[in-house]
């Protein structure tokens, strides 16, 4: 189980402290404070221009910051000179969206780069890059150009290069956007197993809901270049906190249908059906609150359900259409509810 | 045409042959750096230093915007510096280089600034020096370009070599002039378009050729 993120802890890979950095009058990061853990899959995700990018070049200090402080590794990036950043990256593997093969050199050539830059023997660098080859299963494409390769082979080019050196840490910038749905679970699937074997830690930005479900352990939301929320990732998904968050969820977590939201009213309708939206699990836990609402008098029928499992948790929702008998018997009802459900929600009314 | 003649044209087809190699391999060395700087110094690049960039940008400017003819008479004393004497086909050197090597900089320059910027930032992530990141991915992504503009290069010297024959540079353009011209041989005159024109089809050919070989984007 992920550990939580507490900022006293000491296992932690990355720091930021108070981290801002604008371009020109723009704050692409105004203040973020953020700690990355040994070990963890850490996602962060935001609309296009949150700050994102700007936010995970900080970490390999491709990106300089204005204030505040980027620690790796225990060194702060703002005391190294170019040799001393170097050093620190080359510890830190980096993948991107369009890829960045160098396209003069064979897929061997690529991968081989990394050792090749930090002065390695001939034999070394080839027995490490057989093993990468392996491990990304391109060991038959060692010769051939990257130009001859499908996006998600190009990428696995990407991985191997990038962990070749057994780097601690992999950043990945939004490494699967190129990518098609398929393509881009095969290319998780990799970055799980890899993590498994060659125990880094992972540091990713997407605007993908469905990527950080499928790798992270935990995530923060970044809004114009704040953290607005971060958490374990089935914390954040079973109960967003902002706007924002729900949004982003909607990919991975369907509202009610369109059809439904365009009949609903805010104020009551008679004769008409009141629309109630309950927790999933509490319903799984307390099937009598079911049965009290299907029942004659109510004529629950569900109209929209969706129940999700994120690392062992269990959340969801059902949405309940009941016969609406006046504002008394609705109040008396969900009073009744409460003692056994959280957070009953009336989402409106509908005519019927 | 005569055995003489065809001597001749010998003589002349070597001392183009000489003036345009060494000038063009002059300035493949001294041009292929000006162009790195160019590129590595301009705002933006891995080692910004917009001041020398613009100094530098307005001294290769200077000398493409000087006409061949005029540079070459202008960089007589120079010339005599350099090699001793302003006469004769080693001389020619000099200025045809002095040309030919802002012109192949500013070329350099356009295929290096082509290098995808994805790529410099994929070899900083590893941690590559600059001078890594020159070796590695700079000048082997622009290598075809480079190729190519070098090709160009190599044509316009052989243009340019024509009007070295004015300081007794000797080569195909001083024939033309002093035995076409000068001495109404059309024989000769046609002669040496022939073979201009079969030399730099050459050039173009294998200059496309090494370029399409080496490409590995397709």
């Amino acid at each position: 189980m992920p550990q939580s993120v507490g900022l006293n802890n000491t296992d932690a890979i990355v720091r930021l402290d108070s981290v801002r950095r604008a371009f020109g009058p723009v704050a692409a990061l105004d203040g973020v404070d953020l700690q990355i853990n040994r070990g963890e899959t850490f996602g962060i995700i935001g609309r296009s221009g949150a700050g994102k990018s700007t936010l995970i070049r900080t970490i390999n200090a491709l990106e300089k910051v204005d204030a505040g402080r980027v620690i790796v590794n225990g060194e702060d990036l703002g005391s190294l000179d170019e040799n001393g950043l170097n050093r620190v990256r080359r510890d830190i593997g980096m993948i991107f969206q369009h890829f960045n093969l160098l396209s003069m050199k064979t897929v061997f050539e690529n991968v081989e780069l990394p050792l090749k830059l930090s002065g390695q023997s001939r034999e070394l660098r080839a027995k490490a890059v057989w093993r990468m080859l392996d491990l990304v299963g391109l060991r038959d494409k060692a010769a051939v150009y990257p130009a001859k390769l499908s996006g998600g082979q190009k990428q696995r080019v990407g991985i191997a290069r990038a962990l070749v050196a057994g780097p601690s840490l992999l950043l990945s910038d939004e490494a699967t956007s190129a990518l098609d749905p398929e393509t881009t679970l095969s290319i998780l699937q990799l970055l799980k197993d890899l993590k498994a074997t060659l125990g880094v830690t992972i540091i990713l930005i997407t605007h993908e809901m469905s990527v950080i479900r499928e790798v992270c352990d935990h995530v923060a939301v970044l809004d114009d270049g704040r953290i607005v929320e971060q958490g374990a990732v089935w914390e954040v998904f079973g109960q967003p906190r902002t706007d924002l968050t729900r949004r982003l969820l909607r990919t991975v977590r369907p509202p009610l249908p369109e059809s439904l939201q365009a009949q609903l009213q805010s104020g009551p309708i008679a004769p008409g059906r009141v629309l109630l939206r309950l927790s999933s699990a509490d319903l799984q836990r307390h099937p009598a609150a079911l049965a009290l609402l299907t029942a004659a008098d109510w004529d629950g029928t569900v109209v929209h359900a969706e129940i999700d499992s994120v690392q062992g948790h269990t959340f969801g929702t059902a949405t309940l259409s009941l016969r609406y008998g006046g504002e008394q018997q609705l109040a008396a009802l969900l009073s009744q509810l409460q003692t056994q459900l959280a957070n009953p929600e009336i989402l409106g009314y509908v005519r019927g | 045409m005569s055995e003489g003649d065809l001597q001749l044209f010998g003589g002349a087809l070597a001392e183009t042959a000489v003036m345009v190699g060494a000038s063009g391999f002059l300035s493949l060395l001294l041009g292929l750096p000006l162009g790195l700087l160019l590129v590595i110094t301009a705002p933006g690049g891995i080692s910004e230093h917009p001041g020398f960039n613009r100094g530098l940008g307005a001294v290769i400017n200077a000398f493409r915007s000087t006409p061949f003819i005029i540079l070459l008479v202008a960089l007589i004393p120079f010339t005599r510096f350099v090699v001793g004497t302003t006469i004769g086909t080693v001389a020619a050197i000099v200025p045809l280089t002095v040309a030919a090597t802002p012109y192949f900089a500013r070329i350099a320059e356009m295929s290096l600034r082509e290098v995808d910027r994805g790529l410099i930032e994929a070899l900083r992530a590893l941690g590559a020096t600059r001078w890594q990141i020159v070796r590695e991915a700079l000048v082997p992504e622009a290598l075809p370009g480079l190729v190519t503009g070098f090709t160009v290069t190599i044509v316009t010297l052989i243009g340019a070599s024509a009007m070295a024959g004015a300081v007794g540079a000797g080569g195909l353009g001083d024939l033309a002039i002093r035995y076409g011209y000068q001495r109404f041989e059309t024989t000769i005159m046609v002669g040496v378009i022939v073979v201009l024109v079969v030399v730099v089809s050459i050039i173009q050919l294998a200059g496309d050729f090494i370029a399409r070989r080496l490409n590995r984007r397709a």
